[in-house]
């Protein structure tokens, strides 16, 4: 019954979204972490949407195909107070874009909403069908 | 055999599965919104229900005796018949989706199911109408 699918592709995507909420939300903790357990600094990691095949071929749900780390510049912020400062007096910080991780933020919370109301809908169209012959 | 019971309700039936079906290649194409290189699919509705209202009158699909033989045309037919869509915008990642369009189609599709829901259940009450002699 391809109307259950539905149900099947919202609930990969808003799985999918918000595994993408959480890595935001790691990100923006971590936007000032000059170090971890490796003794590096936190480095960005953004998620890889892909397909994912839910039943026949056509309709696909959504899957977290893996989670990368950003590889952009990391930030070198003049601190010489700071115990982790080289020789020149910088630090080397996270390459946290703060504001590309808010409309992030922003982005996959619509995109959540979106399959919530997706399901909803389906379901009252559901709910009605099964009234057919009352 | 079809009855004259199955021919009056055979065209809200195939409506209604064609509905079904379009209703899960639109939503996983809200879902794959921020998926890269994600194609947008859609039925073309009436074509694809002439098709199906045509293929359920002359049922003379082929029996398969073996595994090796090819699958006749089944429900899945619906799906297989999606074609993609042509982007008014088309996005640097590669992606088709216009979110906008892809929810109005999705509200529409949702109506329409309903209004075939409406009908079919009417078209029954006639016809329990008919039965009780009332």
């Amino acid at each position: 019954m391809s109307l259950f699918n539905v149900f099947n592709i919202a609930s990969s995507s808003m799985a999918a979204q918000s595994q993408r909420l959480n890595v935001v939300a790691s990100n923006l903790a971590n936007a000032d972490s000059a170090t971890s357990s490796t003794g590096e600094p936190y480095r960005s990691r953004q998620v890889v949407f892909s397909t994912l095949q839910v039943a026949d071929k056509g309709a696909s749900g959504v899957k977290v195909a893996g989670v990368v780390h950003d590889a952009s510049p990391m930030k070198r912020v003049y601190e010489p107070k700071h115990p982790m400062a080289d020789a020149d007096g910088y630090i080397t910080m996270p390459n946290v874009n703060v504001v590309d991780e808010m409309v992030n933020m922003m982005s996959a919370s619509r995109s959540y909403q979106n399959s919530v109301d997706m399901m909803n809908t389906t379901k009252t169209l559901l709910q009605k069908a099964l009234t057919i012959g009352r | 055999m079809t009855s004259k019971l199955d021919n009056a309700l055979n065209f809200h039936q195939t409506a209604l599965n064609v509905r079904a079906a379009r209703q899960e290649l639109l939503s996983s194409n809200i879902a794959n919104g921020d998926t890269p290189n994600y194609k947008a699919r859609d039925i073309d509705f009436s074509s694809v229900l002439s098709d199906a209202l045509s293929s359920n009158t002359n049922k003379a699909g082929l029996t398969t005796t073996s595994p090796m033989h090819l699958a006749s045309k089944s429900e899945n037919s619906i799906v297989s018949q999606a074609l993609y869509r042509v982007p008014q915008q088309p996005s640097a990642d590669g992606n088709t989706v216009e979110m906008d369009a892809e929810r109005a189609k999705f509200a529409d599709n949702s109506i329409k199911y309903d209004a075939s829901l409406t009908f079919i259940s009417g078209q029954i009450r006639n016809l329990m109408t008919a039965i009780q002699e009332r």
